[in-house]
């Protein structure tokens, strides 16, 4: 006990040590007494490059609200920025974000692991040793075969359907194999081994890069075999992190917490400062920034920022912007040029969608710089490992370049512009915004488009996404947004640029179809060299460019509000949100 | 009496299965009509970037691939007989009536409808004393002083109340009684009956108050027009004449004949608000049927959507046939038959 209480108080003395360290590079004050926080100045940003409240001060209860339903506690049916982020509250994996602000936040860094993975054939098989001491809330050890467990589990998507899909396409699964429920006793160690207590081995079909990002989702969080309930685990996990439930009522809320059997030694990462968090769910979008701002609550846990309604009362309110930090995030707003409906087919026509295109509108469209984002000149957002930023379109003020874009339409044999049919979201406004900015700047070079909204349920599923209806009524652009699933080129581009990926219908690569690009991206999966990587998925951005089959909008901004009381606030990269395993309350 | 009701409950169970085959062939029949594979209808249902194999197993596990008929008969066996659910783990028994499970959560559809029941009737009755007791007062005191400075600041007011949608006077009356003031509760802060009646009470004022304002109005108006006609009938001039006191001839000779279209109203009001008061609970997160109505829309989570449906319907259908049976109490001229 003596030990572990010493340890904790080491681990605790790090963490300090590292709120510290991130804290000392900005302009922001840091306050004098670190201990309890509350002493800090809001500032506008205060949040992004350091910590802002900094303190070690544990207890109290976290407020948090989130303005739909949770798509599932479970951590193998789950796939939301927020849901990674949060359950890292009641889950661990076996590496994590780096937690705090700047861009380290991006790097990976071991969790339950000793270290990160050590690949091996050429980076086909990815080896990681697990920690010792760890234990699930009931105080049983968490070894390999819980995290071995746990992805074969996530392999099912028929009683997981919600979940990523990586392992199961990654992983070199037996081919009749059915899952663990429909067959308990399947041998699925070609694709994930426990070797020992504390070895887990990944067999991969292809060498692969970047399976350190891959393994901090949730897939890897361990299950323990006899506590498994398939689909109705969400509602009772069984926690490996600092916190568990103590209540969960499925469209409603639950309560976290302490986990008395979470040893802060095997996790110098997670400070756990308060007693209890709070969450309530599907709770109004308006209000919930209303008492955000009041104080009634500290935390939206959706972490894509304020309501547009908000946007009007906080920005021009000193007092409340200085409580505000505005990131770019990890997510392109694009429309995606296809190249299925003539005479789009031709890269000319293509091209002369480009020059024609008014970026600041566009910009405009989306809510100016602060509350939609940066202009876009190049697919990859900034906070991408190795991005570079290129410009293949660039034209005077971003207004687009009507001469330009007549070249390209004479050289595509339709000197006189053409028509084509542009779709949005009807239930995003500023979608709406985009297709009408479109329009009117198409139209200078003749370009005539058709705009058609459609239900955002349904925009993938039915329409924009959906193959023959796309051939069928000649939808020429399509409004798209895409965030990363992990900082790195192949966890942001892969799903919207690999044409391997195109089924019927559902499709989130609606328009990149190009040989030279999937080749490109077999190349960038395998390199183990971390540069050279990120060299190549630059690579495949200026392929997708030249291809001119993506127009790119904005890189994104969000407008976070750090809720009254909130100690310990930082925006993390890797998260595209506030780092909740930091947070505490004064 | 017990003929009438028989009939009614019979045309009330044939009106419910009308409106689930509508409901049903909405989500179901349309989609298909406009082109959409079982597999497309299946992608709303699956995380983003899912593989097609993904997609096709859970249209397999919905049931998309069968034919439209089979689906909506396996919805009525499990409304009448129960049905079963794979969760992975094991299979799990739903009783009859069984609405399906959220196609999204994997919840039961009913017990999460009868869990939400309390809420939208606790929202419903005190919201409806509120706005029968303040709506037929004023109407009835606008009706008697007519022409009056109250009569036209009530009617005005009234128009007001008629005019400004929920969600506006909801919202403001949260930014400026439970954020600027701090008098009342933040949105979301139900508390059950059971657990503390009195923070019960506190945790729905507001939204009593904003939905009676709403209400009240209508059955001012109402109450007032229907008011000043009764009082010009002759037999109320005979009452007076008989010497009747006033109290007695307003009370039970006019606005007990004015009653009769405000019990209509009431009757269809309350009923629609029992299946769901879907802007008032959503404005103030009221985890009621309303809100439950519209989640289950907004993720065209079918068995949901059915299930609020039917179950909003049903309380309709009741609350007219309430009405209707109480008209023979009010209105001693009417006879059901």
């Amino acid at each position: 006990m003596r030990r572990k209480t010493a340890l904790a108080g080491a681990a605790t003395a790090a963490l300090v040590l590292v709120l510290s360290a991130c804290g000392g590079g900005g302009g922001t004050q840091q306050p004098a007494d670190s201990s309890s926080g509350g002493a800090a100045q809001p500032a506008f940003n205060a949040g992004l490059n350091e910590v802002y409240n900094p303190s070690t001060k544990k207890g109290g209860t976290l407020k948090a609200a989130h303005s739909a339903d949770w798509d599932s506690l479970d951590p193998g049916d789950t796939y939301y920025g927020y849901s990674f982020n949060f359950g890292r509250l009641y889950w661990r994996t076996l590496t994590m974000y780096k937690p705090g602000p700047g861009p380290e936040g991006n790097t990976v860094i071991p969790d339950l692991a000793e270290g990160l993975g050590e690949p091996s054939d050429g980076g086909k098989t990815w080896t990681y040793k697990l920690k010792s001491g760890l234990k699930f809330e009931d105080g049983t050890e968490i070894t390999a075969k819980d995290v071995a467990y746990a992805v074969g589990r996530s392999w099912d998507k028929k009683t997981f359907p919600h979940g990523p899909s990586y392992l199961n396409e990654l992983l070199d699964w037996p081919k009749d194999f059915k899952g663990v429920y429909e067959d308990p006793d399947a041998d699925y160690s070609s694709a994930v081994e426990a070797t020992d207590d504390s070895t887990v081995v990944f067999h991969l079909k292809e060498p692969f890069a970047s399976m350190d990002y891959v393994v901090q989702m949730p897939m890897t969080a361990p299950v323990p075999k006899d506590k498994d309930t398939g689909a109705k685990y969400k509602e009772k996990v069984v926690s490996s992190g600092p916190y568990k439930f103590e209540t969960n009522e499925i469209g409603k809320g639950f309560t976290l917490v302490r986990n008395d059997q979470w040893d802060p030694a095997t996790d110098p990462n997670r400070p756990a400062l308060p007693d209890r968090i709070e969450v309530q769910v599907n709770v109004n979008a308006d209000d919930l920034d209303n008492q955000l701002i009041a104080g009634d609550i500290q935390l939206d846990i959706v972490g894509t920022g304020l309501q547009a309604a908000a946007l009007g009362k906080v920005l021009p309110d000193p007092a409340l912007k200085a409580r505000t930090d505005n990131p770019t995030i990890p997510r392109l707003w694009y429309v995606s040029v296809i190249p299925d409906t003539p005479p789009l087919d031709n890269v000319e026509c293509r091209k002369a969608v480009m020059w024609a295109a008014d970026r600041v509108a566009n910009q405009t469209a989306y809510g100016g710089e602060l509350a939609g984002g940066e202009i876009a000149t190049n697919v990859l957002p900034p906070p991408i490992v190795g991005q570079e930023k290129f410009d293949l379109y660039a034209t005077p003020g971003n207004k687009g370049d009507v001469n330009k874009a007549k070249q390209a339409l004479a050289a595509c044999g339709q000197p006189n512009g053409f028509s084509t049919t542009m779709t949005y979201r009807s239930d995003r406004p500023r979608e709406k915004a985009l297709a009408e900015a479109m329009e009117q700047a198409l139209a200078k070079v003749g370009i005539k488009l058709t705009l058609k909204g459609f239900p955002g349920s349904s925009y993938f599923s039915d329409y924009a996404g959906n193959v023959n209806y796309v051939k069928k009524n000649g939808i020429g652009l399509a409004a798209h947004g895409w965030g990363s699933d992990w900082p790195d080129g192949y966890g942001f581009m892969q799903a919207i640029v690999d044409s391997r990926t195109i089924r019927d219908a559902g499709n989130y690569n609606l328009s990149v179809k190009n040989d030279e690009v999937d080749k490109l991206i077999d190349q960038a999966s395998a390199e183990l060299d971390d540069a050279a990587r990120a060299k190549l998925w630059v690579d495949v951005d200026k392929k997708v460019m030249e291809d001119a089959s993506i127009l790119p909008v904005v890189w994104a901004k969000s407008l976070l509000m750090r809720g009254k009381g909130l100690t310990n606030v930082a925006y993390n990269e890797g998260q595209s949100m506030f780092d909740y395993i930091l947070l505490g309350v004064e | 009496m017990f003929t009438y009701i028989i009939k009614r409950v019979i045309g009330a169970f044939a009106m419910l299965i009308v409106i689930s085959m509508v409901t049903f062939g909405i989500f179901y029949v349309v989609p298909q009509w406009a082109g959409a594979s079982p597999e497309a209808m299946a992608s709303r249902y699956v995380g983003r970037a899912a593989t097609p194999e993904t997609v096709h197993l859970v249209a397999e596990r919905l049931g998309f691939n069968d034919p439209v008929i089979v689906q909506y008969g396996r919805f009525v066996k499990g409304l009448v007989a129960g049905a079963e659910y794979d969760y992975g783990a094991g299979v799990e028994q739903c009783p009859a009536p069984c609405f399906g499970y959220s196609f999204i959560s994997g919840q039961p559809v009913w017990p999460d409808l009868l869990d939400r029941l309390p809420v939208t009737f606790s929202l419903a009755i005190g919201a409806a004393v509120l706005w029968v007791v303040g709506g037929v007062s004023v109407g009835v005191i606008s009706a008697l002083r007519r022409g009056s400075f109250f009569d036209r600041l009530s009617m005005g007011t009234a128009l007001a109340g008629v005019s400004l949608p929920i969600f506006f006077t909801g919202m403001i009356s949260l930014v400026v009684f439970s954020y600027a003031l701090g008098w009342t509760p933040p949105g979301g802060a139900y508390t059950d009956f059971s657990v503390n009646p009195a923070q019960w009470a506190y945790s729905l004022l507001l939204p009593w108050i904003t939905l009676a304002f709403l209400f009240a109005a209508t059955y001012a108006r109402l109450t007032r027009a229907g008011m000043l006609e009764t009082m010009g009938e002759d037999y109320i001039r005979t009452a007076r004449a008989k010497g009747l006191h006033e109290r007695e001839v307003v009370v039970k000779h006019g606005l007990r004949a004015a009653l009769t279209p405000i019990l209509t109203l009431f009757g269809i009001d309350f009923g629609l608000l029992i299946g769901g008061a879907i802007l008032t609970e959503t404005t103030y997160t009221l985890p009621g049927l309303g809100q439950f109505a519209i989640l289950a829309i907004r993720n065209q989570d079918m068995p949901q959507v059915m299930g609020v449906v039917l179950v909003a319907a049903m309380f309709v259908v009741v609350a007219s046939l309430i009405v209707d049976l109480l008209y023979a109490v009010v209105d001693p001229r009417v006879r059901l038959s």
